[in-house]
């Protein structure tokens, strides 16, 4: 049987979407699985921020490149995501916080992050909504964010003009492999695809399996909040040294409080609930940031799923042994570098040289250490001068 | 300031309305320790609601709904339950852990049983001018009398469906405000076919009909088979427009008649407030004629989560009594299934209950057809008519977010921010669920918007109280 795809994409998040997008217009013909509706799970409830103070240093010089795409989201994806560029500030209170954001901040400065350490008068002058108990903050000029649920809108627009077969409420059972590529399963019938590309976010695990390849991806139930409308309280992008909040006000007036406090799912019921103590931590930090916050009221809270590999570095490459079948996702602040990782997918599977080398996963597959998959919470090795990456590219 | 300590309870009853009060009370009574939480200051809910402090009725004027209230409050105050008046849940986690914010501080408490009586909101099906000022729900009108002794306007138009139409109508009169008309769906011959069943409950019957003599000793126009077409005025409403309906709500192209007024009153059923079982997952059926989505429960309440209870107009819309009588069957429940009551007890008691139920079928059976929703009123909302209040997003918006491919309610309102404002999509969400099913086929098909905390938006300052900077557990920084 001839394959009436050249490509089939499993999942519709930000990376499915975005590497269905990029094929369709350099005219592979295309069809996409998405379980549910198009960017509906990670990569439409995140909170969208777009920073480089959050990123992984091995993933700056990507996040920049995808700053630059998102910022000219209108150009290549034709329509709006709400995208504001705008400063942003990585708070430290405690002279540990300081000294952990001036090392953090060089190490990014090093990846090419234009992240300088300003005073706290220099800070309020970006920034007036600041809290006075900021001890220094990083300050970069490449931050911003974007209205996260509507990707799913903006997605679905671009990949029905590019021709993209859509099929959503679609999920994907198994993938059989044929003579000339891949038969992917679906309830209706199972659809003959050349190629193929596996963007299940925290279901890559599942989809890998498929292959009976064992990726174990952690499942990070991250926890977000949203006030109501409230008067303009801040104009930009706020976080602390440790990462562990994202704070930014919409042109509408809501606030969304974020930092990857966790709740509690996973992968099989998705995110089921909230912690409060959590929400109240994640709350009382931003307004300990940003102390006029305290007069909004909360009007909504939630979980979403974020993946995470052993070494929190992307899956994104071909599957070893497996010709033409791709992995693309588990990319840490996904949404901010999503985009561009994809588009370097696309331009593989397009036989194009990619501009920046991929993730390949053959790292993440070794059988034995594969079973412990933790990632190191409780020491700050970059302080004592580790490196915790074993991965190079 | 650290968090508070989690209170230990047998069972936790939310909303002390009929429902919530005697589930509450019929558990006690079993030998739970039980407390009931409300985010008012006493106990009674809507239909029972009691008048702030400093506030009273003058005397006599206490009526069958305040006796009922002021027993309930007592009835309370003598038992064991633990009473947390003014307190919003604002958190559920756990199976179960409550989490409540009030101005006094908040609180948590834990139980492993959790009674769900929350009560209904108001269906208000749109027409233009229905965000001006002026313009109140029919059950909104009855708090605002009930609770402040005050009239909604001078002149008071009387809208929509049901029962309420001649309540609210008649406590008008009564308070010494005019009404203007009373323009109501249901013709004379719903309302007859309605009387037997009404009848079966001679008080309220009767009742019924000293609201009806009221309204006829002042000489109010009843419009039947009317529906308002539209209210206007510069800042608030100043004149509202009825035209001829037929049954399915949808105009019959007879003549209009523009009252002028300062006030309307409209509201088109209730609707079960059914955020609880929503935000823990538990199984909702679609069913019209309860008034929307209700929690799928056995005869005494039970949820498909284990250890959830749904009680009162919550669970379905019925009306007081029967709201008492699930809410008891629901105490009693928990109580059977916490060991405190044995079976042959519990047997006995809920027999006793059960037939109690029976009896009231028949009068919720007629109000609820008189209140029931008329599809075409939704079909015919007009483009550019408000939907969703808090957002502004018009009937037309939401059109074009349903051509763009939102094909049930979550994807719509990532798509059109319909629903995410202050009052959580309850007041939208009947009306754009029934506008997507015009698409997508059916109420099941579009589906309700996911259950999310907190409950009721909640000032951050309650639920932060004072804290330092120490006292914020900020995680392990992630990898860098
Ligand atoms: C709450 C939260 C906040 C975040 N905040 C930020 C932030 O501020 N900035 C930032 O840069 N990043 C943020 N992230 C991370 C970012 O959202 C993710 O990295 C990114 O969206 C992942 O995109 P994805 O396409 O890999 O996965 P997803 O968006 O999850 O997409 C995977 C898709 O696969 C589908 N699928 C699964 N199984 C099947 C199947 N069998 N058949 C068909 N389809 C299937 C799913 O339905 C899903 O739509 C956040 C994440 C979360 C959860």
């Amino acid at each position: 049987m001839k394959p009436a795809y050249d490509l089939g994409i499993v999942g519709g998040g930000v990376h499915g979407a975005t590497v269905a997008l990029f094929c369709a217009r350099a005219g592979l013909k295309t069809v996409l699985f998405e379980r549910g509706s198009l960017c509906r799970e990670a990569s439409g409830v995140n909170a969208g921020t777009l920073t480089m103070q959050m990123t992984r240093v091995a993933l700056i010089p990507y996040a920049l490149q995808a700053h630059a795409m998102w910022a000219s989201a209108r150009e290549w994806l034709g329509h709006d995501v709400g995208v504001v560029v705008c400063d942003g500030l990585s708070l430290a209170f405690t002279e540990r916080e300081a000294e952990l954001l001036t090392f953090r901040a060089g190490k990014r400065r090093e990846a090419g992050a234009p992240i300088s350490i300003i005073s706290p008068s220099e800070a309020m002058a970006v920034e007036p909504g600041l809290s006075e108990k900021v001890l220094c903050a990083g300050h970069c000029k490449v931050d911003g964010y974007a209205n996260a649920y509507l990707t799913g809108l903006a997605f679905r627009r671009a990949l029905l003009e590019a021709g993209v077969d859509l099929r959503e409420q679609t999920p994907v059972s198994g993938i059989s492999r044929e003579e000339q590529g891949f038969g992917v399963a679906t309830a209706q019938e199972t659809v003959p695809v050349k190629r193929l590309v596996l963007a299940g976010g925290v279901w890559l695990e599942d989809m890998m399996a498929w292959f009976g390849l064992h990726l174990p991806i952690k499942v990070l139930i991250n926890q977000l909040a949203v006030t109501e409308r409230i008067r303009p309280v801040m104009r930009t992008v706020v976080g602390i040294a440790s990462g562990l909040l994202s704070l930014k006000q919409y042109p509408h007036g809501t606030v969304v409080i974020g930092g990857g406090w966790q709740g509690v799912g996973d992968r099989k019921r998705g995110g089921v609930e909230l912690l409060p103590e959590n929400l109240v931590g994640n709350m009382r930090l931003a307004c300990h940031a940003i102390p006029a916050l305290k007069e909004a009221r909360l009007a909504r809270a939630w979980a979403g799923l974020e993946a995470e590999t052993r070494d929190a570095l992307p899956a994104a490459g071909p599957i070893p042994g497996i010709p033409d079948a791709y992995i693309c996702g588990s990319v840490h602040s996904g949404y901010t570098s999503g985009p561009y990782i994809a588009k370097l997918l696309a331009d593989r599977i397009l036989e194009r040289e990619p501009i920046d080398p991929l993730f390949p996963i053959d790292r993440l597959l070794a059988p034995q250490d594969a079973a412990q998959a933790t990632r190191p919470l409780s020491t700050h090795p970059e302080l004592a001068g580790a490196d915790e990456t074993p991965h190079s590219l | 300031m650290a968090l508070p300590l989690v209170l230990p309870f047998d069972l936790v009853v939310i909303g002390a309305g009929p429902a919530g009060g005697a589930a509450a009370l019929a558990a006690s009574e079993a030998g739970l320790r039980v407390v009931l939480i409300d985010e008012s200051a006493a106990p009674g809910g809507q239909v029972y609601r009691a008048m702030p402090a400093g506030l009273s009725h003058s005397d006599g004027a206490l009526g069958p709904d305040e006796r009922a209230g002021q027993a309930l409050r007592e009835a309370i105050a003598a038992s064991s339950v633990t009473w947390k008046g003014g307190a919003r849940v604002w958190s559920i986690s756990g199976r179960y852990r409550i989490d409540t914010a009030s101005t006094a501080g908040c609180e948590s408490f834990e139980a492993p049983r959790l009674v769900a009586a929350t009560g209904a909101h108001e269906r208000i099906v749109p027409f233009p001018g229905w965000t001006l000022p002026g313009v109140i729900g029919l059950a909104g009108a009855t708090i605002l009398m009930k609770s402040q002794g005050m009239v909604p306007g001078r002149r008071t138009l009387v809208a929509g469906c049901g029962p309420l139409l001649a309540a609210v109508a008649a406590k008008i009169i009564a308070g010494g405000g005019e009404v203007a008309a009373i323009v109501d769906l249901s013709s004379r011959a719903d309302w007859l076919k309605a009387l037997p069943g009404l009848a079966s409950r001679p008080a309220l019957l009767k009742q019924g009909i000293n609201w009806f003599l009221a309204i006829g000793m002042a000489r109010v126009p009843v419009l039947f088979r009317h529906t308002i077409v539209r209210a206007e005025g510069e800042n608030a409403v100043a004149s509202v427009t009825a035209s001829p309906v037929d049954g399915n709500g949808r105009l019959s192209g007879g003549p209009e008649r523009t009252f002028e007024v300062d006030s309307l009153a409209v509201g088109h059923g209730l609707v079960p407030g059914a955020e609880i079982p929503r935000l823990l997952r538990s199984k909702l059926a679609f069913s019209a004629a309860s008034g929307g989505w209700i929690p799928v429960r056995d005869t005494f309440g039970r949820c498909s989560v284990e250890g959830l209870y749904a009680a009162g107009d919550g669970a379905e819309i019925a009306g007081a009594l029967p709201a008492a009588i699930t809410g008891r069957l629901a105490g009693l429940a928990a109580a059977r299934d916490s060991g405190a009551l044995d079976s042959a007890r519990f047997e006995i008691l809920s027999e006793v209950t059960l037939a109690a139920f029976r009896k009231t079928l028949a009068f919720s059976g007629a109000a609820r057809d008189l209140m029931r929703p008329r599809p075409a009123m939704i079909e015919d909302i007009a483009p550019d008519t408000v939907v969703c209040r808090c957002e502004d997003i018009r009937r037309s918006e939401i059109e074009a977010a349903i051509a763009a491919g939102a094909s049930e309610v979550n994807q719509l309102k990532h798509f059109s921010r319909c629903g995410m404002g202050p009052c959580q999509g309850r007041m939208c969400g009947d009306t754009v669920a029934g506008l997507v099913a015009l698409h997508a086929g059916s109420r099941e098909a579009a589906g309700y918007w996911t259950g999310r905390p907190p409950l009721r938006p909640v000032p951050l300052s309650m639920l932060l109280g004072e804290f330092d900077y120490s006292d914020i557990p900020v995680p392990e920084p992630a990898p860098l």
